[in-house]
């Protein structure tokens, strides 16, 4: 469970999350917002790569400034442009990476890369270069990398913004079959219709939080 | 280097990638320390049988000595003008056999072998404050990143073409700069996310 307490951020003097107070329990929660309404930020908050200016972000009752690297074990990051995510060239070596981090012996690690290129279609394109992929094959790379470091959430921030809708489709395939509970920051308001519960933050504050149908309109109706 | 390896089958890729470097280094000194046109074709004639060795595809294989062929004649001549023709035969065999010897350890080695063999290698540095690890990730990235920014690079010609821009050394500069600064900013934050320790 992720917990934001009071939560603040700033960028110098310019605020850009003020007060939120959330707790994230669904297993798929949707992020919305207009640009600049901080939904970048709070993504970052919620695994340690940024640390609130004032209140407290826990996951799993560890708090993010204290032991932040225990927090991205638990809670994975896919970043809207794959190509700043894949750190190897080709696909195998990419997937392998997350892995070594974790210290796993190489049984381990061989096993895991099968298990994610196997599930994520990738398995013909193993010792393909990463930068000869299409876009949604990339992303794909990106959450396999991901997923194969088993962490319990996994935090999207626009994975389908560089995307073409065949691929879209996939990567919404993809998120919607995850065992872990996923929290996705996003444009893309199809990609929320069954998701368990939609946030809309407004100039760093929630606008409207509960179902999608409601919160959705509630940001139409802001957005017009 | 930019992430080329082609899986194959051989006893070539089956060869440890810290061998591989060694006789690459170790047939550098030798081609580098001798003027003999007969060892220099031997040479030569070693590096095709290796590539062969390897079963490579011809047309790989094709596409990156292709260009090399352009720049060995112009060393030819000029070595030739200045000094003599057996001089430039020697400069353009030097040249030929180190690049293909090392574009064979590109095409049948890994880069993550490439990169364990090279942390192994400079553990010893570590008293001395060298971060193998750091070192070898930074040869990974590189490798990594060059058709990323090249991309990019094409990505942003076009763009000032389409405003009108024809050639500007500026105009392509400083968008690409600032593309490449923040990609640095989220590719260091993407390490994080992905469980590097730098220590």
């Amino acid at each position: 469970m992720i917990e934001l307490r009071e939560v603040s951020h700033s960028f110098g003097e310019r605020p850009v999350l003020s007060d939120v107070t959330l707790t994230l329990a669904e297993r798929r929660i949707g992020i919305v917002g207009a640009n600049g309404s901080g939904k970048s930020t709070f993504a970052r908050l919620l695994n340690g790569l940024l640390l609130p200016s004032r209140g407290a972000v826990l996951v799993d009752g560890i708090d993010t400034r204290r032991d932040a690297r225990a927090v991205r074990r638990r809670v994975g990051f896919v970043f809207q442009d794959p190509d700043v995510q894949i750190v190897y060239p080709t696909v195998e070596e990419d997937l392998a990476f997350g892995l070594k981090n974790l210290r796993l012996d190489k049984g381990e690690i061989a096993r895991r890369v099968d298990a994610a290129l196997e599930r994520f279609g990738l398995a013909t394109l193993r010792r393909q270069s990463a930068h000869v992929l299409s876009g949604g094959e990339k992303q794909l790379l990106a959450i396999a990398g991901v997923l194969a470091m088993e962490p319990a959430a996994i935090v999207f921030d626009e994975p389908t913004t560089l995307l073409d809708l065949r691929n879209r489709r996939r990567i919404a395939a993809a998120i919607r079959d995850l065992p872990q509970r996923a929290v996705v920051v996003t444009h893309d308001l199809d990609l929320l219709a069954d998701f368990e519960r939609v946030i809309a933050l407004d100039k760093g504050r929630v606008l409207a939080d509960g179902a999608p149908a409601e919160v959705i309109d509630a940001y139409v109706r802001r957005m017009s | 280097m930019l992430g080329l390896y082609v899986h194959r089958e051989s006893v070539v890729h089956a060869l440890p990638a810290g061998a591989k470097l060694l006789l690459l280094f170790g047939a550098a000194a030798v081609v580098l320390l001798s003027k003999s046109l007969w060892l220099l074709g031997g040479a030569l004639g070693a590096s095709a049988l290796l590539f062969a060795l390897a079963r490579l595809p011809l047309r790989t294989v094709a596409e990156q000595v292709r260009p090399l062929l352009a720049i060995a004649l112009v060393f030819f001549v000029v070595q030739a003008a200045l000094d003599s023709v057996e001089a430039g035969l020697v400069t353009v065999g030097r040249f030929l056999v180190l690049v293909l010897l090392a574009t064979l350890v590109t095409l049948t080695t890994r880069v993550s072998d490439m990169v364990e063999t090279l942390e192994r290698a400079l553990a010893w540095l570590r008293p001395l404050g060298v971060n193998a690890g750091k070192v070898s990730l930074m040869l990974a990235l590189t490798i990594r990143l060059v058709p990323v920014l090249l991309a990019q690079a094409q990505e942003i010609r076009m763009a000032q073409r389409a405003r009108g821009v024809e050639r500007s050394a500026v105009a392509l500069l400083v968008p690409l700069m600032v593309k490449t600064l923040r990609m640095a900013d989220d590719l260091a934050d993407a390490l994080e996310a992905r469980g590097y320790d730098p220590h």
